[in-house]
Formats: C-alpha cells, sequence, structure tokens
C-alpha cells in the first residue's frame, strides 16, 4: 500500500535543534527556498544547552510536503533533532511589540483597559505613545492587533511562532510524535 | 559588542535565506532571529541579534539596504532599546516541588501554559536579562526543554522604524 | 607534535591514502602548494587547463575508482569555476572533497580581490561546507569532510581555508590518524553519532515484507540505479536477479551496475529507454528498485509511473523515499547489505511467460547499414576492438545516449556519464581521471562535436601527462539533441543548434600534440581505431555523421513512459 498523506493544506509547526553555528540558519532556510515554500514564521533562539540553538519554523502545506521537508533537513550536518508538532499536541505561542498612538487621557484609558483583557503588559510610555506588549497564540496577538488599528499604530513587531509539546514529551526524546518519525532512519 | 538590528522585508519566498546568507558570509553568528508579519501582512519584520563590531556592522547594515526584497533597516541603539522575548519552559514538577515552581512564577510575572503530572510548562515575556533569571531559578528544578522566540525590539517613545 | 598548518593539509590527505590530486593554483592557495612541492615524491598534483576539468578529472577519478576524489583551487574565479563540477558530482552521489583557499580574515566579506561566498554559493550542491577560520581545526575538518563524502549517500565537499590559517608560521598539534581509525574518533564519532554517517543495518521487518511481496508477485521487474553503482553492489545485484529471473533495466546512473550482455537486461528505461523496459515498467505488477530516485528522465510522468505494480525503493538515503513516486514499500540501507540479506531469504524463481513476454521486445538492431556512418556502427566497431574492461566516459546529449545503449557495461565504474546535472564537457575531465585512477585500462571518451568544444582545452593535460586517451567524437555538426527535440517539438525550427564551424578536430589533436583521423566509413574507423589503440598517445577520432541521427526510442517528457514519440 502507498502510504497515504493528508493532501490537506495546513499549518505545521517544524521544530528543529540546531548547533550554534555560522551559517546555519542559512542552510537550513535556503531548503524552503529553494523549493520556493514560503515560511509563514521562523524564531530562532537559544535553548539551556548552550551552543544549541531552537529554530521553530511555522509552514503552510501538506503532508507530504512537511515530510520531505523534515527528512531533508534532518540530512544537514548541524541539525541535530528534527520533530514535527501539530496544534493539538502543542502549545504554540507568540508574542508581540505593540506601538500606538494614544495623545489623550482617554484614549489611553481605552488601550490600558483591552490591555488588562489581554493580558497584555505596557512596556513604555511616552507623551503621544503607548508600547504594549502581548502573548499568546497568533490568533490572540492578531485579535488585538485588529482591536488598537482603530486608535492608531505606529509600529508591530512579532516573533515567529514557538511551540512546545503538551505533557511531558520533548523534542530531546525519541518517541517521536507522528508515525513517519518511527522509522527514523537517518543517514546523511 | 550585542547589536540589534531591525529589518523590514517584502514576504517572499527566500528573503530570509539572502539575509541569513550575507551574515554567513562574514562567518557572523546570528545569536537570535526573529521573523513575524507586521500591521500590513505583504512586509515581515526581522529582528536580529549579533555579536561583533561596531564599524562591520554599519557594513552589514549596508549590504542589507542593498537587498531588492529589503525595505528598511535600522540598528536600535542599546539605550533607546525595548528588547524583549518570550520563552516556554518545561520543568519537571511532583506534588513536592510544584508550589516552588508556581512561588517562581508569580514573583516574575510567568504564567502556567500547561499543565500535567509531572511537569510544568510556563510561558515569560521579558527581557533577555530576565529570562535569564527565571531559567537560572527554575535550573534546580530540571529544565526538560526550553524554546525561546528570539529577541523583538522597538525604538523606546514616539520614533518609528 | 607541532607541524605547520598547511603540512597538516596534506598529511591529512595522506591519512585518506591520497596519492592523485587534480587542481589549479593561485594566490591565495599559494601556501598549500608551497607546501605540497614539499610532498611531491609522495602526491601526484595533475594541473588541468581550467579548474572546470580539474573537478571533473577529481570527479571522474573518484567514480572510476570508488576512492574520495580530491580537487584543489584558489579563491574567487578558481573556486567559481569549480561550480559546475561541483554540481555535477553532487547529482551523481560522487565523493569528491574540493578544497579552496579564500581571502585572509580581516579581507572576508569586503569583496576584497578574487573573494567569493564559496561556501555560500556551493552550500545548495555539496553535502557539507566548510569555512576553516582556526588552523587548530584542521585535522578534526578534513577527517570530518572526507567522512562525510565517502560514507551513506556519497558526495561532494568544500572546505575554504582562509589565507592566514594556512600561514607558514601556523603550526598546530597533530598526530597522524590513518582514515579507518579516525572515522571512529573525535569529531568524526560525534558526527556519527548525531547523524549516522553509515547507513543503518536494514529492518529486518522490512525485508520480510519484501520477500512475500516477491513471493506473490507474477510480474516483477528490476531497475538498477545509480546506488548499486556507488555501493559497489554489482555481485549481490547479478544474484538477486538471477534468483528474481525477471526483466531488469538500468538507469543512466545505473550503467555498470547489471552486465549489458546479460540474458535478462532489457537496457535503459526511461525517456530513451528501450520499448522492451518501458513496456515491463507499466505491465510488470512489482517494481523494485535499487538505488534509484525515480528522476524526472525515468519516471517521466510520476502518477502513471508503474500504474499497475507495487513500487519498492531500496535506497540509502531517507530524503528518497516518496520523493518523486509514491512508493507501496521502501527500505532504507546500503544496496548491498539489502541485497545480501534479501539473496539469503529468497528462493528461486521462475517467470517464464513474462520474461518472454518483455524479452522479445529487445531489438537486434542492423548495424551494417549501408553507404553513410551510423553512431552504432562507430560504437560496434569500439566495442569490438577495445579491451572489454575499456572504461568510457561520455559527454552529454546524443552521444551520452547512443554510447550507453549500444555499448555494454559490465562492472561499476566502466561508465561515467553525467546523469544527473547533464554537464556538458564532462567527459574529457572524466577520462583524464579514470586514466589516473586506472592506468591499465584504455580509456575512451564519447563526445559530441558541441560537447567537445566546451572542455577540448583539456587536451593540454592529455598530452602534458601521456594519457592515451582516446576521444571519439560523434560529429554530426549540430547540438543533435536539441535539434531532436526541435525537429519533433519544435516544428523543425532550428534556432541557433547548428554549429557549422570550426576548428577542425584533427588539426586541434595535432595542435595540441597528439594524433587524429577524420573517418566517414566503417572501413576508415576501423583502421582509426587500431591506430589509436597502439599508438599510446592521446588520439582524437573525428566521426562524421549525418545532422539528422537521432536518438532512438524517445518519450516526451512528463507523458506516459510507453507514449513513444518515435520508436
Amino acid at each position: 500500500m502507498k502510504r497515504q498523506f493528508d493532501t490537506e493544506v495546513k499549518q505545521y509547526t517544524l521544530s528543529l535543534l540546531v548547533r550554534d553555528i555560522p551559517g546555519v540558519l542559512s542552510q537550513v532556510s535556503r531548503l524552503f527556498s529553494r523549493k520556493g515554500y514560503n515560511i509563514e514564521s521562523i524564531a530562532s533562539g537559544e535553548t539551556n544547552d548552550p551552543g544549541i540553538t531552537r529554530i521553530t519554523i511555522v509552514i503552510l502545506g501538506d503532508e507530504l510536503m512537511i515530510d520531505q521537508i523534515a527528512a531533508q533537513c534532518r540530512k544537514l550536518l548541524p541539525v541535530l533533532s528534527v520533530k514535527v508538532l501539530d496544534a493539538q499536541s502543542s502549545i504554540q505561542r507568540e508574542f508581540a511589540l505593540i506601538k500606538v498612538l494614544a495623545k489623550d487621557p482617554s484614549t489611553r484609558g481605552e488601550v490600558l483597559q483591552m490591555a488588562d483583557i489581554f493580558r497584555a503588559n505596557v512596556i513604555d510610555v511616552s507623551r503621544e505613545t503607548l508600547t504594549v506588549a502581548v502573548f499568546g497564540d497568533s490568533d490572540k496577538t492578531t485579535a488585538f492587533q485588529k482591536l488598537l488599528r482603530d486608535f492608531g499604530i505606529l509600529e508591530v513587531v512579532r516573533t515567529g511562532t514557538i511551540a512546545i509539546e503538551r505533557g511531558r514529551s520533548t523534542i530531546y526524546e525519541q518517541t517521536k510524535l507522528k508515525e513517519e518519525y518511527s522509522y527514523g532512519k537517518n543517514v546523511l | 559588542m550585542k547589536q540589534t538590528i531591525s529589518v523590514l522585508v517584502e514576504n517572499q519566498a527566500g528573503v530570509l535565506n539572502r539575509i541569513t546568507g550575507l551574515f554567513a558570509r562574514r562567518a557572523f553568528n546570528i545569536e537570535s532571529l526573529a521573523v513575524g508579519t507586521t500591521e500590513d501582512p505583504t512586509i515581515s519584520r526581522i529582528t536580529i541579534i549579533v555579536d561583533s563590531g561596531n564599524s562591520v556592522m554599519e557594513q552589514v547594515e549596508k549590504q542589507l539596504n542593498k537587498l531588492v526584497d529589503v525595505i528598511k533597516v535600522r540598528t536600535i541603539e542599546e539605550s533607546r532599546l525595548i528588547g524583549r522575548e518570550l520563552v516556554l519552559i518545561k520543568v519537571n514538577a511532583t506534588n513536592k516541588t510544584r508550589q516552588d515552581i508556581m512561588t517562581i512564577c508569580e514573583l516574575m510575572g510567568a504564567r502556567v501554559a500547561d499543565i500535567s503530572p509531572h511537569s510544568l510548562t510556563l510561558e515569560l515575556s521579558d527581557t533577555p536579562e530576565r529570562i535569564a533569571t527565571f531559567e537560572a531559578m527554575l535550573r534546580p528544578f530540571s529544565i526538560m526543554e526550553l524554546v525561546r522566540t528570539g529577541v523583538i525590539a522597538l525604538h523606546k517613545g514616539g520614533g518609528k522604524i | 607534535m607541532k607541524i605547520r598548518a598547511t603540512q597538516a593539509i596534506i598529511e591529512c590527505l595522506l591519512e585518506q591514502e591520497v596519492d592523485t590530486v587534480f587542481g589549479y593554483p593561485g594566490g591565495t592557495i599559494l601556501n598549500v602548494y608551497d607546501e605540497l612541492y614539499n610532498y611531491r615524491d609522495k602526491i601526484t598534483h595533475i594541473l588541468t587547463a581550467h579548474e572546470q576539468g580539474a573537478a571533473h578529472a577529481a570527479d571522474g577519478y573518484a567514480r572510476s575508482t570508488g576512492k574520495v576524489g580530491v580537487c584543489f583551487a584558489t579563491s574567487g574565479p578558481g573556486a567559481t569555476n569549480l561550480t559546475t563540477g561541483i554540481a555535477t558530482a553532487y547529482m551523481d552521489s560522487s565523493p569528491v572533497v574540493f578544497i579552496t583557499c579564500n581571502v585572509t580574515e580581516p579581507l572576508l566579506g569586503k569583496d576584497s580581490f578574487q573573494e567569493v561566498d564559496i561556501t555560500g554559493i556551493a552550500m545548495p550542491i555539496t553535502k557539507a561546507t566548510y569555512l576553516v577560520r582556526d588552523a587548530q581545526s584542521i585535522p578534526d575538518i578534513m577527517r570530518q569532510a572526507f567522512a562525510v563524502a565517502a560514507t551513506g549517500r556519497p558526495g561532494p565537499v568544500l572546505i575554504d581555508f582562509l589565507k592566514n590559517v594556512t600561514a607558514p608560521s601556523e603550526m598546530i598539534e597533530y598526530e597522524f590518524i590513518p582514515w579507518y581509525e579516525n572515522r571512529t574518533w573525535g569529531s568524526v564519532r560525534e558526527l556519527n553519532q548525531s547523524h549516522g554517517l553509515k547507513a543503518p543495518d536494514p529492518d529486518p521487518e522490512d525485508i520480510d515484507i519484501l520477500v512475500e511481496m516477491i513471493r506473490q508477485a507474477e510480474r516483477p521487474f528490476l531497475i538498477c540505479g545509480g546506488g548499486v553503482v556507488r555501493g559497489r553492489a554489482d555481485k549481490e545485484f547479478l544474484e538477486f536477479a538471477g534468483r528474481m529471473d525477471c526483466p531488469v533495466a538500468i538507469t543512466v546512473m545505473g550503467g555498470g551496475g547489471f552486465p549489458g550482455s546479460h540474458p535478462l537486461t532489457t537496457g535503459m528505461i526511461g525517456m530513451h529507454g528501450s520499448e522492451a523496459s518501458n513496456t515491463a515498467c507499466s505491465e510488470c505488477d512489482l517494481l523494485i528498485a535499487v538505488g534509484c530516485r525515480f528522476s524526472d528522465r525515468v519516471a517521466l510522468d510520476p502518477a502513471s509511473f508503474a500504474s499497475q505494480a507495487k513500487i519498492v525503493q531500496i535506497d540509502i538515503d531517507r530524503a528518497e523515499i516518496d520523493k518523486n513516486v509514491l512508493t507501496d514499500h521502501h527500505i532504507i540501507g546500503n544496496a548491498h547489505r539489502v541485497l545480501e540479506l534479501l539473496n539469503g531469504k529468497i528462493g528461486q524463481y521462475s517467470h517464464p511467460e513474462w520474461k518472454e513476454r518483455i524479452l522479445s521486445l529487445r531489438k537486434r538492431r542492423c548495424a551494417e547499414e549501408e553507404g553513410r556512418l551510423t553512431p552504432q556502427q562507430v560504437l560496434d566497431v569500439i566495442r569490438r576492438m577495445a579491451p572489454e574492461d575499456a572504461i568510457v566516459a561520455t559527454d552529454v546529449g546524443q552521444n551520452q545516449m547512443w554510447t550507453i545503449q549500444y555499448f555494454h557495461f559490465d562492472y561499476p565504474g566502466q561508465l561515467l556519464t553525467s546523469g544527473g546535472f547533464g554537464t556538458m564537457g564532462f567527459g574529457l575531465g572524466a577520462a583524464i581521471g579514470a586514466k589516473m585512477g586506472n592506468p591499465d585500462k584504455v580509456v575512451i571518451h564519447t563526445t559530441g562535436d558541441g560537447c567537445f568544444r566546451m572542455n577540448c582545452h583539456e587536451l593540454t593535460t592529455v598530452e602534458h601527462y601521456h594519457l592515451p586517451i582516446i576521444s571519439v567524437v560523434f560529429n554530426n555538426g549540430t547540438l543533435g539533441m536539441v535539434r531532436q527535440w526541435q525537429n519533433l517539438i519544435y516544428h523543425q525550427r532550428y534556432s541557433e543548434t547548428t554549429l557549422d564551424r570550426g576548428p577542425d578536430f584533427v588539426k586541434l589533436a595535432e595542435a595540441y600534440g597528439l594524433r587524429g583521423k577524420r573517418v566517414r566509413n566503417v572501413e576508415e574507423m576501423r583502421e582509426a581505431m587500431a591506430e589509436a589503440l597502439s599508438c599510446g598517445c592521446g588520439y582524437v577520432i573525428d566521426c562524421m555523421l549525418d545532422i539528422d541521427e537521432m536518438v532512438r526510442p524517445m518519450v516526451p517528457g512528463g507523458a506516459h513512459i510507453t507514449d513513444f514519440l518515435v520508436k
């Protein structure tokens, strides 16, 4: 039987552990651009292990495509581990800083109220602006951003999505999330 | 010296590759990198932190500016920088230790994102320094896994990129 | 022991038992060449006319010997001239270590003279690239590079040394460790743990499933791919095919993996595959492909490829599974090991009717045509007169397809051809490398007038090093393969493919100090071949062919495998 791949195009999250050496991001991102895939978001940050970076990539695609790209990623020398995480079994978070116009006290009050509802923090105030920090899944940050639009957004910076599995399992374990990784027979 | 660069780019396949290639070519190690969309969905903002000298950075900034897909580049000075990062930390937690961990969370303003019989997953958004402190305080409980978004940054006050 | 950094580079080559390198010196790699001067009794350096020739030569050396090829070049244009050669090696999984040098650290990334980001450029066409900025890391990186190039699915690796790293004043701690020991040592060991350099042992369960599939099959069909050649699994494959008693096709890269004279062979499969191979593919009920990635030139239309069959892929590279054609079953492992295990588990099968159905489609082509000289006649003469084990390096296009169709290849490394990348001008360089690696064998280079013109300057290398390579030019005065497409698909609009121009290849050979002969019929071809085999120097045979000579059969790209455009 040919393997059945889910042909629905949806968001997949790839988690990669890589050695922190010059050019590693370039090596990883090249794999995606070569195939003409547009990365929805990418976030790269240190882990608790010095010298090891974790890259989280969110990409739109079907299962076969994700399977292929994960296999290609795994072949890169600095890549130590690759895991595909899905929305149900992982926690996905995104973080945004939004600078919004708030010239008079009444708008400032409104912004503060909204920030409160979204559990966002005000981290900087100037005479004419407020800078708020909000995090959550990307729906939440997007919703918050939409609400603030009416006041006039000066600037938005968002991190890419990061993800971590729910419960005890981690990227370090060999217990793979999905069936295809049960044959993690991995050769260069 | 650590440098924070914000880059506005067209949201297209291969842009990230070109940008990371510029750093790789000079053998610069990217310490953290975050890409996200802006208020305009066709434009992404990339925040990069690298460890390097001032003069070389200026060069990189110029080279970045030359890329067709790059709309704007800005190096943010240390003093005018609001840098924040989000971290997810999964830590071992038993009935005995759970309360201690929660206390640390409260002190640091972190939240609990997920809970299981043997672990807690915590989330905290803050400056890289405060996150390092948080990580250090959790270390005795044994950290199972840790993911950071990479730092994103804005200018203090009213200015924009 | 403290030694110079450059000395460590060369010593690391000796660790790997490298005795021949190909290359071209220049400003930034001067220090390495200076060191090479001290080692000239241990390492032979072949100076080519152009870096691309050196890259192809190292590649040809690797393909024909099974060892790792080594190629040197300087920074900037030296390095970029390698790129076509690197890509050629990458697409055909040939193990070559490319060594380039770059400007000094302070000049890096400043558009300095002859500076280029070659590690960045080569990233998509190598298994790995290394930028060496610290002399202390030289032994580690060199050992890692060779291990990466040679193990698993082989392929090219590039090491770029900054010039300051190779400075004569750079001294490093070094200890000679032979390759078979250093593969389980230091950074190579680490790499092995994280990535598994060698292929894993095939999963016994996977083997059992295939054994059962074979038992149920009525019309099995085998494809011998490049993996059989690279993995030198020809003996195991031969035994396997014998047990299966079914038709066997080769891919372009699989030439030499299965004897061309074997009664079960149906020849090439794919775009210019034989009617027997392509029919077998569409009628079989079990297709087993060994070391084959089902490239578009083989599968043509992935959706309808072997649609009646269960498809089984045996490959060393996990990332190849289900990449081009969806498979029903796969086994990951070295071709050699997988086939060995399979042979131990399957009995002798017999498929007389199925065999008869397919093998009867093979045509005995008539070689003796009156009047004009045909490509088949040329190749028949070569096959009859040259020793059976002669190595053949082809270029790309019609000459390549004819060579593979009409010549029999019996062992891995006998056919050297750029199957994946299709690099025109590959042949002469590869022939030079093959001759260096196999001084006792006759090396024949088949080429077209278009391909030959691209890298014929390497005739100077042939002459200087006294390499008796026979270049057979299929001179039809056109870019034959492109013209064939223009003829069949583009309504005879021959746009820029007619090569009605010089030089006179016989005079060109003479100008390089070699010999040559122009031939117009079989008789002249025989004479030329006899002279070429006995003269002891490089020889160019300029075969005058008809401009409308075609490669038959042909299936257009993307079509169903049996929809022949011409038979």
